[in-house]
């Protein structure tokens, strides 16, 4: 970081001692059955993602007259959809977009959020108060609404699906950046690291932000599955990944126009998403309990 | 009450005004040139200058504006490409069933999470409450529209018990249409009531006058309804209006798995087809309903919380 000078060694022993939270996450995790299953299923998750052209058995946008609407059998394990695809290729595919998704957006929902938070929480007067009201506004809205809003007026596409569930997540980063910012700026070592007359962006990324920094790493956990379930609602409502791109979603969207065909297309894509989201769902809380046991049922 | 009533009103109207000019900013100034990132980038420069005529885009930016606001404000919300018809009427034509399926669908959900929550809470780790708990992370993981399509070919396609398309006629048709459509939000509703329920009766169950009313004899319903859930429905005012706002959302894509009328279909359908009046007078509407939502929860509190009135 270009923050750091010659008072950095001032002031780590002002900086609460670290506790090491990946031994208690791992830890936690293998305590519980249901946390183990979804760890496997995350991880089965991951690898399909990243070798997806080489664990499909056919290319996913490969359409074929002769083989409409089968149902499941050896050569298509799901069937195949209207259009003759196989429909295991084509949620092998589309389990990438859901990870590329689900992982992207909530860090730059972070990055933003957290940027906006800290500095409406540490300068806070007129800036606060503009920030604050827009942030106030914005959480009023549902994320998926939000999202089906700004994608209504931006259209699909990759880079756009991608601005619009990062932006309908960004007010709840900053939310919880600033009240956590707000609580820091009260603690001794901000007044002693004031007092030593360190300049306010070294207090900042030294001091605030390491401190504000479980609660958002918390939310960016819970969220990775948020963001997987709104890129599927959006490509289902058809303005997320845009066909013949496969993703969960418009898997189900093509599998509804088919309705009479086949409803392998559905039941296999749904129950992918929903396997998926629940696993993150638990890790997320694993990480929640053991980063931020205040906020943990 | 009525002091506190008259700020909450009064505080719309800027909310409001926030919203429209955030509308307005992302329609008109955020996409650079809104012609073209309405008409797509194959349009013909004629089509363009049209489009651009009949939108009012060659007027000044703050002339634009005020016209977006005044236009906002006598419900004039111009009329669709597609079809010619006012945008008004096509909002006016399918508003009343996406209310409907609101209604209903919260109705429901209401109805099975509050019980579900209170038995959870009454029955804190054991079987039930662990039936609830793997009923609401499921809820929590499904997506709507997935449960919805699932119900659908299960109970309409397969069984025929229920239409697979369309709104109904009549009440008694309508609520025959709208009855799988609310169960697939309702259901996704009553796992996020039934887990908010458990919480906040625990919550209230730890507290003295729970105690004391079980000291002076009351019988357990009456603690568990009079006293606990009463106590605990100020954090479920804001979780039923969450939720609502959740289904009003969710209502979207359900419209579009049951293929019945209603705003979020016809948002789909415009953004599909490009119908720019459509989309800004349908995202128009969706931002209002949300404002009316906060409004009106803020409303409830008032009721259920007896310390806001005397303030």
């Amino acid at each position: 970081m270009v923050v750091t000078t010659e008072n950095s060694q001032l002031s780590s022993p002002l900086l609460a001692p670290e506790p090491k939270p990946l031994s208690q996450i791992g830890y936690t995790l293998f305590s519980r059955p249901s946390t183990i299953i979804a760890f496997v299923i995350v991880l089965i998750f991951i690898v399909v993602a990243i070798f997806a052209p080489l664990l499909a058995p056919y290319d996913p946008l490969a359409q074929s007259i002769l083989k409409i609407n089968r149902l499941p059998s050896a050569s298509n394990w799901l069937g195949t959809d209207q259009f003759g695809r196989d429909v295991l290729s084509r949620m092998i595919h589309g389990s990438r977009n859901s990870l590329i998704f689900g992982l992207i957006s909530p860090v730059l929902a972070a990055i933003c959020g957290t940027v906006l938070g800290v500095v409406a929480g540490y300068f806070g007067g007129i800036i606060d108060r503009v920030i604050s009201r827009l942030i106030d506004l914005l959480l009023a809205f549902p994320e998926l609404l939000l999202a089906i809003m700004i994608a209504a007026v931006l259209g699909g596409g990759f880079w756009n699906v991608i601005a619009v569930i990062t932006v309908a997540f960004i007010p709840g980063f900053a939310r919880v950046a600033r009240a956590s910012t707000l609580a820091v700026k009260q603690e001794p070592y901000i007044e002693a690291a004031t007092a030593i007359g360190l300049r306010t962006p070294v207090i900042i990324f030294r001091h605030v932000i390491p401190n504000i920094a479980a609660p958002i790493v918390v939310l960016m956990t819970l969220w990775v599955a948020s963001a997987i379930r709104l890129e599927a609602s959006l490509s289902f409502l058809g303005i997320g990944t845009q066909p013949p791109n496969p993703s969960w979603g418009n898997i189900i969207r093509d599998g509804l126009n088919n309705l009479f065909g086949s409803p392998w297309p559905i039941i296999g894509a749904g129950f992918a998403i929903t396997c998926v989201v629940l696993s993150f769902n638990l890790l997320g809380d694993v990480v929640r309990d053991v980063l931020d046991p205040e906020i943990s049922e | 009450m009525a002091r506190y009533l008259l700020l909450r009103l009064a505080d719309a109207i800027p909310t409001v005004l926030l919203v429209l000019t955030l509308v307005f900013i992302a329609m008109r100034i955020l996409p650079g040139d809104p012609a073209i990132a309405a008409l797509g980038d194959m349009a013909t420069p004629e089509q363009l200058e049209i489009f651009r005529e009949r939108m009012g885009l060659n007027a000044p930016l703050w002339m634009q504006y005020f016209s977006f606001l005044w236009g906002m404000l006598t419900l004039d919300f111009g009329t669709s490409l597609m079809n010619n018809q006012s945008v008004l009427r096509l909002i006016a034509y399918n508003l009343p069933y996406t209310i409907e399926l609101t209604i209903v669908a919260m109705i429901m959900g209401v109805g099975v999470g509050i019980p579900l929550g209170v038995l959870a809470a009454t029955h804190r780790n054991k079987a039930p409450d662990a039936a609830v708990r793997g009923f609401s992370l499921l809820g929590y993981a499904v997506p709507d529209f997935y449960l919805g399509a699932l119900l659908l070919i299960t109970f309409s396609l397969n069984m025929g018990l229920f239409p697979i398309n369309g709104g109904g006629e009549g009440f008694v048709d309508r609520m025959h249409h709208v009855f799988l459509p609310a169960l697939t939000l309702a259901m996704v509703k009553a796992a996020f009531i039934g887990r908010l329920t458990r919480t906040s009766l625990l919550e209230v169950f730890g507290k003295d006058y729970i105690r004391t009313a079980r000291a002076k004899g009351a019988r357990e319903r009456r603690v568990i309804y009079r006293h606990g859930l009463r106590n605990a429905m100020l954090p479920l005012t804001t979780g039923i209006g969450l939720s609502m706002l959740a289904t009003l959302s969710g209502s979207v894509a359900i419209e579009l798995v049951f293929n019945r009328p209603g705003i979020g279909k016809l948002l789909i359908s415009a953004i599909a087809e490009r119908d720019y009046a459509v989309i800004q007078g349908g995202v128009v509407i969706f931002a209002l309903f949300v404002v009316l939502i906060n409004l009106l929860m803020d409303l409830v509190y008032i009721v259920v919380d007896p310390r806001i009135r005397v303030q």
